[in-house]
Order: structure tokens, then sequence, then C-alpha cells
């Protein structure tokens, strides 16, 4: 969510009973701005909280030109004093997913390791794969964005240059379209070009409608639309990452997502549903 | 365009009538627009629309685009008042603000079981959870509608349950007439299983042609736990949302706490809808949010060291049993926030364990079976049953987290809501094997939990094998296939018949010899 609306987007997503507490808002508040002017960000979303054990890592995220791909993660232990994740690359991704198990620790320097055995021709050889906690993390809050980030359709539009920009026109979602999940987007690059028929091409708009929606994500049923607060805002939450939430007024063009959780990727969902 | 046009106005006369016939064409109309617009209107139509013969509907094409520019200020339909479902939850919330008639008297004042909610949000607003404050207020007022209308000894919100379709927010009560509702559900139980036992007799009349019967005996069931001991020590009441109305989960029985370790499952929102999950759970959704709520209950509801102490009297019995009375310590002064946040053993749990049986206190059940056994059945099957389980004794009550198994993941995380004004922070726990669940000490102390009401496992959850199928037979001599000799071994035998002959007959005199000989 956009830090500058930090104050007030806070409260709507509440629902799930994680906040922030009174000091780390102000905190927040003070530090997102410094941190916006001094890496030359155009706008500062704070991101979420993941919760370790020893201590929770704050992120935020500073966005460019480009709203999908021109996208730098920071992290903050105490809310005042930021770090640059590294770049979740290919080999990171995997790395980590061979090593990385368990709740996170709190300490950026954790070190995770991994052995496996490999056999070629006789030979055992030992590799160990060691990653840090900050590489896991990195590679978790881009899984995170990759998978679950959601936008209401039309809030954001693709320009001649394939530059994806925030939508100056977009008015919100009515109250019955905010409770369809077809009205939603993956706010992430398209990955599955799935062929649609002509029929439902025909109300696509090629400008608006460059990101997948959600209703078309398997499992079925791992996203919920709610209407919190009396009804009044349109929260969503996923089932595959517990901990995000995405909240939209309906009528107004106010939106964004949150996570606040364990970084943990919830791997039970068949059963669960 | 103007300039070109004075500059061509001397030299060409043409131009100039062109011009001088525009400014007529662009004087407005008395009645209507621009008689200039209008042309460029019409012109644009046909152009956009081209139609077949343009000069003939010529006529139209000016009428119809005349009749466009009257634009409809009033409409003539009546507008639908909208009826979302913010419209009736609003209705339903209204009553929430509304002063009852029972609140004028002063009486109700001075006691009442009501929690105050606006100072423990304010606290677990530092501790990072919560529902926001209009929510909690609102949650304070359903509350304030339970105990105006039940009879309430104690209540407390215990947390809020996140399903598919809708949550649940729970509240824990004491009730005051406990023993009489107590006396009518055992009436009523004793009904339904009087109806159950006539429908068992009514269908075993119907069939003629009996089925061969299981010989499976489903392990005896372990008794219920009566109310107020046990998982069964408070009520609970639930409701999807503030205003809405609240609803008494059932009492939880052992066999319900046990399969509900087994599961993994989502709550949808809806107290009668089926569990659908293997192992079978014994009850619907309802059955299920309340073992689950026992099980948070046991493992995460902590208060700081010294609290809560012991009642005298019952120490003389503590070599019987586990203990589960406590009262609060009138002499308990707080414990400085640095200590709490230290260690761990500056917290004890205040809910009994639950055992592997799903029961807080062990009860022998075997024991009843054994009888029956002895009736009917000989030594040798009482051999069969399986070994009489060692009664498991849990932790003691009020025994310090810092006494919590570790399996992998430190159970329990401690913070301080404030290290840069520590004079004045308070001390918060964390569950890390119940996500969700908080508690907070200054002076006093809260818990809450808000989560899914599932436990962290640490690792993928794998459902339980299911047992092995059941023998269709008993395995004799007289059923069991001989293994066909092989080619060799038929060959031998054909090739040294007269060998084997011999032999046998030898061993045969062996035999007799040996007859003899005893």
């Amino acid at each position: 969510m956009d830090s500058d609306a930090l104050y007030c987007s806070v409260d709507l997503v509440c629902g799930s009973g994680v906040t922030l507490s009174a000091e780390h808002r102000a905190a927040l508040q003070s530090s997102l701005i410094i941190l916006k002017r001094n890496m030359n960000f155009r706008r500062v979303l704070f991101w979420g909280k993941i919760c370790g054990i020893k201590n929770d890592y704050f992120i935020a995220q500073g966005v460019g030109e480009d709203q999908i791909r021109d996208r730098k993660s920071i992290y903050s232990i105490n809310c005042i004093d930021w770090h640059l994740l590294p770049p979740a690359t290919k080999a990171l991704i995997d790395e980590v997913a061979m090593a990385a198990k368990g709740r996170f620790m709190g300490d950026p320097s954790h070190k995770y390791e991994h052995e496996t055995q490999e056999q070629e021709e006789g030979d055992c050889e030992r590799c160990s794969v060691k990653v840090n906690e900050e590489q896991r993390l990195a590679v978790t809050v881009f899984t995170i964005d990759n998978e679950v980030a959601v936008v209401p359709r039309g809030a954001y539009i693709k320009n001649l240059q394939g530059i994806a920009q925030p939508n100056r026109s977009f008015e919100g979602l009515n109250p019955s379209e905010a409770a369809e999940l077809s009205n939603y987007l993956h706010f992430s690059e398209s990955r599955k070009p799935r062929k649609k028929n002509i029929m439902e091409m025909a109300n696509l708009n090629p400008s608006i409608d460059f990101l997948d929606p959600l209703s078309e994500d398997i499992p079925k049923g791992s996203w919920i639309v709610h209407f919190e607060h009396g009804n009044r805002v349109c929260t969503i939450k996923s089932l595959v990452w517990q901990g995000l939430t995405f909240f939209n007024l309906p009528m107004t063009p106010w939106h964004g997502y949150l996570y606040m959780g364990d970084g943990l990727k919830n791997v039970d969902l068949s059963f669960m549903l | 365009m103007e300039a070109p046009g004075d500059s061509s106005s001397d030299t060409d006369p043409r131009q100039q009538a062109a011009l001088n016939f525009k400014a007529f064409l662009l004087k407005s109309s008395t009645k209507t627009n621009q008689n200039y617009d209008h042309l460029a209107r019409v012109l644009t139509k046909v152009m956009d629309e081209r139609p077949p013969n343009a000069v003939d509907v010529f006529e139209d094409i000016s009428l119809q685009v005349k009749a466009n520019q009257l634009q409809d200020n009033q409409s003539t339909l009546r507008s639908i008042p909208e009826n979302n479902a913010a419209f009736a939850l609003a209705q339903e919330q209204k009553a929430l603000f509304i002063r009852g008639a029972g609140d004028e008297q002063e009486e109700g004042m001075a006691e009442t079981p009501l929690p105050n909610l606006v100072e423990q949000s304010f606290f677990f607003d530092q501790a990072e959870v919560g529902l926001g404050r209009e929510e909690t207020q609102r949650i304070f007022l359903a509350l304030k509608q339970l105990v105006d209308t039940q009879h309430l000894q104690r209540c407390r919100f215990w947390g809020k349950i996140l399903g598919r379709e809708a949550n649940y927010i729970v509240a824990e009560v004491e009730c005051r007439d406990e023993e009489e509702e107590q006396a009518e559900e055992t009436q009523k139980d004793e009904e339904e299983e009087e109806a159950r036992d006539e429908d068992e007799v009514g269908v075993g009349v119907h069939i003629n042609d009996l089925l061969p019967k299981s010989t499976y005996k489903p392990p005896p069931s372990v008794p219920m736990e009566a109310r107020s001991s046990g998982t069964n020590k408070f009520s609970y009441f639930v409701c999807r949302e503030p205003g809405l109305p609240w609803v008494r989960l059932p009492d939880v029985t052992p066999a319900q706490i046990v399969v509900a370790r087994q599961i993994r499952k989502l709550f949808t929102g809806h107290l009668d809808a089926p569990i659908i999950t293997y192992p079978p759970f014994p009850g619907n959704e309802a059955n299920y949010l309340r073992a689950q709520i026992a099980r948070i209950s046991a493992g995460t509801q902590v208060s700081p060291l010294g609290f809560y102490v012991f009642e005298e009297e019952e120490e003389e019995e503590a070599e019987e049993g586990a203990r589960d009375n406590f009262i609060e310590n009138p002499e308990f002064e707080g414990i400085p926030v640095p200590d709490m946040v230290e260690s761990l053993s500056t917290w004890v749990h205040h809910v009994q364990h639950i055992n592997k049986q799903g029961r807080c206190v062990w009860v022998r059940i075997s024991e009843k079976t054994e009888e029956e056994l002895d009736d009917e059945a000989e030594g040798e099957e009482r051999e069969e049953e399986p070994d009489e389980p060692e009664p498991e004794v849990g932790p003691p009550l009020l025994t310090p987290l810092s006494e919590d198994a570790v399996n992998n993941t430190p159970p329990w995380s401690t913070r301080i809501s404030s290290n840069l004004i520590p004079e004045y922070a308070i001390a918060y726990v964390r569950s890390n094997l119940w996500p969700g669940a908080y508690a907070y000490a200054s002076g006093n102390f809260e818990n809450i939990y808000i989560g899914w009401g599932l436990k962290y496992l640490g690792e993928p959850y794998t459902p339980p094998m299911p047992p092995t199928p059941q023998q269709e037979y008993p395995s004799e001599p007289e059923i069991t296939e001989v293994l066909d000799p092989s080619v060799e071994e038929e060959q031998a035998l054909k090739a040294a018949p007269e060998d084997q002959q011999l032999s046998e007959e030898e061993n045969e005199g062996q035999e007799e010899e040996e007859e003899e000989d005893d």
C-alpha cells in the first residue's frame, strides 16, 4: 500500500488481526519519506511485515517508472534503518528453495545450510548450499509479489511504450463488481497466456487486461473475498500465502495490499479446502 | 485562419463572400442552436454512418440530430433503493447502539462480568495485534448484549477465527446456572440414545438375509468431561458479525479433540457445515470449532508467574491428580517488564494441558471392557488385547512456558512493545505454534487469538494412513496354498522314487522302534 496513506490504510486490513503499533507507524511515516528522497523513488509502498522468532522484518518497496518491473525491496528491523534486498535471481530462488526451511529467525545473517549428496561415477560428492536469511527474505518477498500481488482491474494501464502506469481515470469498482474475483488482477508479469475464445476477448481491453485475473488461479478457492468494517471495505485474502490482505474501497480508487505473516507458503491448502 | 483570410480579402472577392456567408451561418437562431453547427453535425453523421441513400433520408437525419440535442435531465424511472448486505448489516448493528431499558438501573453498573475491552485493545494495539478501533467497539457492544441476555458469571473476548466465507467472533463465558442446564442436556442425550436404539432394532427386523458381520470392535470411547471441568471448563459463544445473534457452541468430546489433531481444515463460517476429512470428524463445524478452541486455549492461555495461585486447601489433594482450581493472588505486584521479556519462566500456562486421550484428566477406559471380556471370553482373547496404555500425566497447571516441548521451532517469542521508551513499555508473548495467539502483561494480563485456527506444523501435512484392511477369514493350513514344486524338484522326485520309499520304510522302522522304546 502507498506509504503516504499508511495511517488510514493499516486500519482497513486489520481484520485478520495483525496491525502496526503506534510507535512503528510513526517511525515508518518519518523514515519512508526520507527513504523516498534519498533513493530517488517515484513512490514508496509499505509492503508488510514478516514475523521472525527473534525479530520482525518490515519491508517497503520503492517504485520507479514501470510499476511492475521497476521495483526495489528494502527491509528494516527497527523501521528506521533500511537496507536494500539483493535481487532475486533464478539461481538464488533455487538455492533458497533447497536450503531454507522453517520459520524466519529475525537475524539477516542467519545461515541456512543444506547438504546434498550427488553420486557421479561412484564418487560421493557433497555439495552444500548455503544461503543467509537476507537472501531468503529477498526471494520470499519476490515470490509473494509474483504470486499474489493484487490490483483491481483498471487501476493500471500499459502505455504505448509497454510501461505499466497507474491509471489516472480509474474511479474504483462498484460494490457488485468488487465482489467478483474476475475484476482483480495479478500485479506481476503475465505468466500463462491462456488461450481465450473470441467471446471472452471481446470484453477485454488490451491496455487494461495485460495482467492475469485472479479468477483463473488454481486451486479454485485459494482467494477469499470478504466485506469488512460493516460491509464497506472489500478485502481479499490469499490462502496460499496466508497473511496477504488486499483492500479496496468500492467506488474509490483507493486500494492496496499488505503482507503480515510468517513468510511461509501454505502447501497444505489442498487438504484444507 | 484569420490571417490568410485578411490578406486575401482584398485580392479575392469570392473568398470575401464565402466568409460573409459563414458569418451568417454562425448566427445563432432564437430557438435552437447555430445553423453552422447543425450542418456540421448532420454531415458528420452522414460521414460516420454512410447510409446507402443519404439524400433520401436527409430530412430524417437532420431531424434525428436535432432530437438528439435534447437532453433528458429528468429520468422517469424511479431509482431502486439499494438493498445490499451493507445495509442489512447496518440495520442489525443499529440495535447495538440503542440503550436498553434495563441499562438505567445503577445496580448493574457496580458489578458486571463485562471485560474492559477498550483497555485491552489499547494494550493489544501496542502488541501489534488488534481488529481496529471501530470493530473492537462493535464487539464490545455485542459482548454487552451477550452479558445482558445471558446469566453469566464471567465473560471474556477470546478472539476471532477467520473462515472462508465468514469469520467467528468468540466469547468465553462461565455460566451461573450450569447445573440445571446440564441436567436438561443429559436428559436429552438419554432420549436420543433411546431413539437410536429403537432405530437399530427397526433395521434388524427388516433385513432377513443377514450380511456378514464385521468383527471390528471400535476402541472404547473416552468419556466426555463434565461441564465446568477440564476441556469443558468454559462455554463459548460465537457470532459471525457483531450485532448478529450469539450461538452457544456444544461441549467438546475427547474423540473430537483427538480427530481435530489429525486433520487440517479451514473453517467455512457456517456452524452447520459438515467436516469432510479423513479420519472422519465426529460432528459438524460447530464441534470442530469448539475442539480447536479447546486446543488453542490449552496451548496458548498464559499469565504472568504469580498472578494465580493454587487454593491452599487443595494442596493436600495434589497427590491424587492435577489441581485445576486456582485463585487470583491478592499479593501479586507484577513482574518487571525486562524480566518478562528476558525469560519465558515468568509466564505460566493457566489452562490444563490436554493429553492424548483428548481430556485434561487421564481416565482409565479399559477397566470396563475387561470386565465385559471376563464374562464371555477365554484367556486367549485377553492376551490379544493391547497393553493397557500408561496413564499420561500432563504438565501440572501453572507450569512456566520455558518447560514447553521444543521441536525445531521455539514455541514462544517474547517482545517488548517499545525499545525507545522501555519505562512505560509492556511485555508480550507471541505463540509460534499457534500463529495468532498473543498475550500481554502490564500489571494485568490478557490473551487473545486471531487467526485461522490451525497449528503451525513445521512440515507439510501428511494425512494419517488408513488402517490395514480386516482379514476376511482366519489363515489356516487347510486354505493355505502350497507352493508348486519346480521342474527340477519334480524330476528329482521321479528319479529317486525307490530311494525315497526305502528311506520312508527306514523312517517307519525307526519310528516303530522309538515307539517300542517308549
